[in-house]
C-alpha cells in the first residue's frame, strides 16, 4: 500500500453535541484525483480542517505517506507537502500578484539565514510563467484584492502551485465562477495533476465537474461515510442519489 | 539595496539636514532631536502595525523599558543605583567623561539587549491575541510596567531618577543628542528598507493580510512575529536610552511610559503618513510634528482639544493616509499598471 498519500482511518470529530464526522475513513492514492462529495452540512470541509491539522480530532488516525500527522499543526503539515484551498478564496489582498507568489514558495528546508535574503530571479521568472499558465499574466503588477472573485480564485490555485505541495486538498474549486470560466480551471487542474504531479483531493458540488475529474469518489452524508467508488458507480448508487434529493 | 534617484536626493538632504541642521537653527536643537525620535517612533510602530497588521498600543513599553535599563546601567557602574537615588540631591555625583561615555554607551547596550530579551517573552504571550485583544493587551502590559517602576524605590520609584550630568558645554551637549538620535533613526531606516525588500518583509505582509492563510501555506507565523516585534523593539529602546539623557530626568508615568502622548503620537504619525509603506511613516512623524508644534504655539490652552480633531478627522476621511492616498490616485508610478502582454516571451509594448 505504498501508493496511499492520505490515509485517514476512523476520524470523528464533534462540535459540542453535534457530530461532524463519525468514524469516517477513506484513502487517497498517489497521483490520482479523488473526489468528496455530499450534501451541505455533511463534515467534507470539517474533514479537511482535520486532514490539515486545523483543528485536533476527537478519535482516529490520519497518516501522510505512513506518518501520523493528527497531532501536527498546520504549518508543520504544510511544510510536509500538504496544502489546501479555502472555500472562500484566500489570497494576500494588499500585495500584488507577483508578491503573492513569491511567498507561496515552498518553505519546507527554508533556513534560518534564508528567511533575511532576497527570493532569487528564477523565483521571480517561475511565479510569472504560473501566472501565465492560470492566465493572469497581464494583471500580475495589480494588487490581487482589486481583482475579480474568479481571478482570485485562479490567483489561489497558482499560488498552490508555486509551493510545490505532493497532495493538494482544493475545497470547492469552481464555486462562484462564471460558468464559461469553469472549463478553463478543469483543464489547469488536470493538467495540474498531469504535468506538475499533484495528487488532488477535491470537495466539489458541480457534479459534471467532478464525475468529469476524479477516479475515485468519496460520498459523505450527515457526517458519515456513504459510498465509495467510481464516478459510475457513485452516480447508480441509490442512497447518494437519495441523499441528495432528500429522501430518507 | 538599492535606491532610486528621487530616493537618493531625498536621502541626502535628509542627511546634509541632519548634520547640519542643528549647527543652522541652533534654538531648534531641541525640536530636531525630537523629531527624529519621532522619526524612529514611526518607523517602528510600522513595522507591526502596518507591515504586519498587528496594532500595538503598548510598543512605548520598549522605550521606557530602554530608558531605564540605559541610566540603571549608567549609574550602577559607579554608584550604588539605590543610595544614588535615595540621596538625591544631597550628595554631590560627579561623573568624568570617560565614565559618562561609557556608562552612557553600554547603556545603551544593555537596552537594545534586554528588549530583545522583552520582546520574545511578551511575543510568546501576546502573539495568541489578534485584532483589538491585541492592542488592548499590548497596552495593558506598558500601563503595567509604569506602575511597577512607580513601585519600585530602589530605582527611584515615582520620584525618578536624575540623570548623571554631561560633561561639557550645553551647545555641545544638545548637538550631541540631536547627532546620534539622527544616527539611530538613519540605521533603523536603513535596516528597514533592507529588511523589507528580503523574504522576511514578504512573511510579514501576508500575516498582515491572511494569517490562516500564511500558517496554511506553511509560514512560520509565530517566529516571523516575534522576529518583527524584537525588530521594533531594539531602536525604540535605544531611543529610549538617548531620550532620558537628553532630558535629564526620569519618571514612570509622563516620561518612560507615556501610553496617552508618545505611545497614541507613534499611531498617528503612521496613520497620517500611510501605513506600510516605507516613506509613509517619516513623512507622518515630519507632519505631525509640525502640527503639534503649530497648535502649541498658536492655540495654546486648546491644543490637545485641536490635536483630537485633528485625529478624528484624520480617522474618518484620510485612513489610508498621504502615502496610500497618492498610491490610490497615481497607481502607475508605484508600478501597479496592467501588462499589455499575454507572456513573457512577448515583446515589449511599442509604447
Amino acid at each position: 500500500m505504498s501508493d496511499v498519500l492520505i490515509e485517514v482511518t476512523n476520524v470523528s470529530k464533534a462540535y459540542g453535541g453535534v457530530i461532524a464526522n463519525d468514524k469516517v475513513s477513506l484513502s487517497v492514492k498517489k497521483g490520482t484525483i479523488t473526489g468528496l462529495i455530499g450534501p451541505n452540512g455533511s463534515g467534507k470541509t470539517t474533514l479537511f480542517n482535520s486532514i490539515v491539522g486545523y483543528h485536533p480530532i476527537d478519535e482516529g488516525s490520519i497518516k501522510f505517506k505512513g506518518q501520523e500527522i493528527s497531532e501536527l499543526r498546520v504549518p508543520d503539515i504544510a511544510r510536509l507537502g500538504m496544502l489546501r484551498t479555502f472555500q472562500q478564496t484566500r489570497i494576500y489582498g494588499a500585495m500584488d500578484c507577483v508578491q503573492n507568489m513569491m511567498i507561496s514558495i515552498s518553505h519546507r528546508d527554508t533556513k534560518f539565514k534564508e528567511m533575511f535574503t532576497k527570493h532569487p530571479p528564477e523565483v521571480r521568472e517561475k511565479a510569472e510563467h504560473l501566472l501565465e499558465f492560470v492566465g493572469l499574466y497581464q494583471k500580475r503588477k495589480l494588487i490581487s484584492g482589486d481583482l475579480s472573485f474568479g481571478q482570485q480564485k485562479l490567483l489561489e490555485f497558482a499560488m498552490a502551485l508555486m509551493n510545490e505541495p505532493e497532495v493538494l486538498l482544493l475545497d470547492e474549486p469552481t464555486a462562484g465562477i462564471n460558468p464559461t470560466l469553469i472549463n478553463g480551471l478543469i483543464d489547469r487542474l488536470g493538467r495540474a495533476a498531469t504535468d506538475f504531479g499533484i495528487t488532488l483531493f477535491i470537495i466539489e458540488h458541480n457534479m459534471r465537474v467532478i464525475m468529469n475529474m476524479a477516479e475515485d469518489i468519496y460520498c459523505l452524508a450527515h457526517g458519515e461515510l456513504l459510498a465509495q467508488g467510481t464516478p459510475d458507480e457513485i452516480q447508480n448508487n441509490q442512497n447518494v442519489i437519495d441523499a441528495y434529493l432528500g429522501a430518507h | 539595496m538599492s535606491f532610486s534617484k528621487k530616493e537618493k536626493v531625498l536621502c541626502l538632504s535628509i542627511l546634509l539636514f541632519g548634520i547640519a541642521g542643528p549647527l543652522i537653527f541652533p534654538n531648534y536643537t531641541f525640536q530636531i532631536a525630537v523629531l527624529w525620535m519621532l522619526v524612529i517612533f514611526a518607523q517602528t510602530w510600522d513595522t507591526l502595525g502596518g507591515q504586519m497588521g498587528y496594532n500595538s498600543l503598548g510598543n512605548i513599553f520598549f522605550f521606557g523599558a530602554g530608558m531605564y535599563i540605559c541610566a540603571v546601567t549608567q549609574i550602577s557602574l559607579y554608584y550604588d543605583i539605590c543610595n544614588y537615588t535615595s540621596h538625591a540631591g544631597a550628595v554631590k555625583v560627579d561623573f568624568t567623561p570617560y565614565q559618562y561615555f561609557s556608562g552612557f554607551a553600554l547603556g545603551l547596550v544593555a537596552a537594545a539587549v534586554l528588549s530583545i530579551l522583552f520582546a520574545v517573552i511578551f511575543g510568546w504571550a501576546m502573539f495568541g491575541l489578534r485584532g483589538p485583544y491585541f492592542a488592548i493587551g499590548t497596552l495593558g502590559v506598558a500601563l503595567a510596567a509604569g506602575e511597577l517602576i512607580g513601585a519600585w524605590d530602589c530605582i527611584g520609584g515615582g520620584g525618578g531618577i536624575s540623570l548623571p550630568p554631561y560633561p561639557g558645554e550645553p551647545d555641545v551637549r544638545s548637538y550631541f543628542f540631536a547627532i546620534i538620535m539622527f544616527a539611530v533613526a538613519v540605521v533603523t531606516f536603513s535596516f528597514l528598507k533592507w529588511l523589507y525588500a528580503t523574504r522576511f518583509g514578504l512573511a510579514i505582509n501576508a500575516i498582515r493580510d491572511d494569517e490562516s492563510k500564511a500558517e496554511a501555506m506553511g509560514i512560520q507565523t509565530k517566529l516571523h512575529k516575534t522576529l518583527a516585534w524584537t525588530t521594533s523593539a531594539v531602536p525604540l529602546a535605544i531611543a529610549g536610552g538617548i531620550f532620558g539623557n537628553m532630558i535629564g530626568f526620569i519618571e514612570p508615568l509622563e516620561v518612560a511610559f507615556p501610553t496617552v502622548t508618545f505611545g497614541i503620537f507613534m499611531v498617528v504619525m503612521v496613520l497620517l503618513g500611510g501605513k506600510g509603506t516605507l516613506w509613509g511613516p517619516i513623512l507622518g512623524a515630519v507632519l505631525f510634528l509640525l502640527v503639534k508644534e503649530v497648535t502649541w504655539t498658536y492655540l495654546l490652552g486648546l491644543q490637545w482639544v485641536a490635536l483630537g480633531a485633528f485625529i478624528v478627522i484624520l480617522v474618518v476621511f484620510f485612513q489610508q493616509g498621504l502615502m496610500g492616498w497618492m498610491q490610490d490616485k497615481w497607481p502607475e508610478v508605484f508600478g501597479i499598471t496592467v501588462d499589455e502582454r499575454m507572456s513573457a516571451e512577448d515583446k515589449e509594448p511599442a509604447s
